[in-house]
């Protein structure tokens, strides 16, 4: 029986993604959901995924907050630089980042808010030196980015996934 | 069949502005691609349109067809989180595929290979 629940919150997830896409919450909706959730859970440990560790604390909600709000001014910023034709070759380029975090699950998903802010792009990480290297489109102040990921993401990131 | 001026108003200037802020963006980050001059600056130019710009235009789309329908229709944020979760990985992919071949041909302005990195590797990527 806990093979069919050894991952509740995608279970969860699935029901949710299922029910969007039925729109509807009725009662047959949602046994049919639960159903197919159940199975497409079940087929999963087949993949033998490695187990996830995490904690859903208030660090996910501050996290998701933080992301969203450097989306829409990263938007800006970028759309910015495109409208003014500040495009010059010296002020983009490639930094290090020193990563302490050796969660997969934290740096995937480190890798996506990165690459889904615009202005800044993972371009590579050497697990074993912990180096990440990201290119960013308007370098001005390369500590300060440094800065931004590691205190901003990072911390979270790790607090989330420990 | 629903007719467009079923939609009160205020929806409908709200539906409006945000279609136009989020095909704006779009059109901008578009432009990116013919404005910016080297090819990692270039990739930063389409993630306007995936990320704000597809925002704008499912929460217009949300707001427009619950209020038409008056119930919540909430199935774009399928949307957007497959967006959010697949456009990352054809991102890096290209970036990855550029630097390989930028160290390839000894490209002055690439970044070094830090030695243990694998860049053939996709399995390296975290």
């Amino acid at each position: 029986m806990t093979r069919w629940l050894a991952f509740p919150l995608l279970t969860l997830c699935l029901l949710a993604m299922w029910l969007l896409l039925v729109q509807s919450v009725a009662p047959g909706s949602i046994l049919m959901g639960v159903l197919v959730a159940l199975v497409a859970t079940r087929l999963f440990t087949v993949l033998r995924p490695e187990p996830v560790k995490y904690r859903l604390t208030g660090a996910v909600v501050r996290l998701a907050g933080i992301v969203l709000y450097d989306i829409i001014r990263s938007n800006i910023a970028v759309a910015r630089i495109i409208l003014t034709g500040r495009t010059d070759r010296g002020m983009s380029g490639f930094i290090r980042i020193p990563i302490d975090m050796r969660s997969r699950h934290g740096l995937a998903l480190l890798a996506v808010i990165i690459t889904a802010t615009p202005g800044t792009l993972w371009v590579q990480f050497d697990s074993a030196r912990g180096s990440l290297l990201i290119h960013v489109l308007d370098l001005v102040d390369e500590e300060q980015w440094i800065a931004l990921i590691k205190n901003r993401y990072e911390k979270l990131l790790m607090e989330i996934f420990p | 069949m629903m007719q467009a001026p079923d939609l009160p108003l205020w929806a409908a200037l709200i539906t409006a502005l945000l279609l136009l802020t989020g095909s704006l963006l779009t059109l901008t980050g578009a432009l990116g691609l013919l404005r910016l001059r080297s090819f990692y600056q270039r990739v930063h130019a389409p993630t306007l349109g995936a990320t704000l710009g597809a925002g704008c235009i499912l929460i217009a789309s949300m707001l427009c067809f619950s209020v038409l329908e008056t119930r919540a229709v909430l199935h774009e944020v399928l949307i957007a989180l497959f967006l959010t979760v697949t456009t990352p990985v054809t991102l890096m992919l290209l970036a990855r595929a550029a630097l390989y071949r930028d160290r390839v041909e000894g490209n002055p302005e690439t970044p070094p290979d830090t030695g243990q990195e694998r860049p053939a590797n996709p399995a390296e990527k975290a």
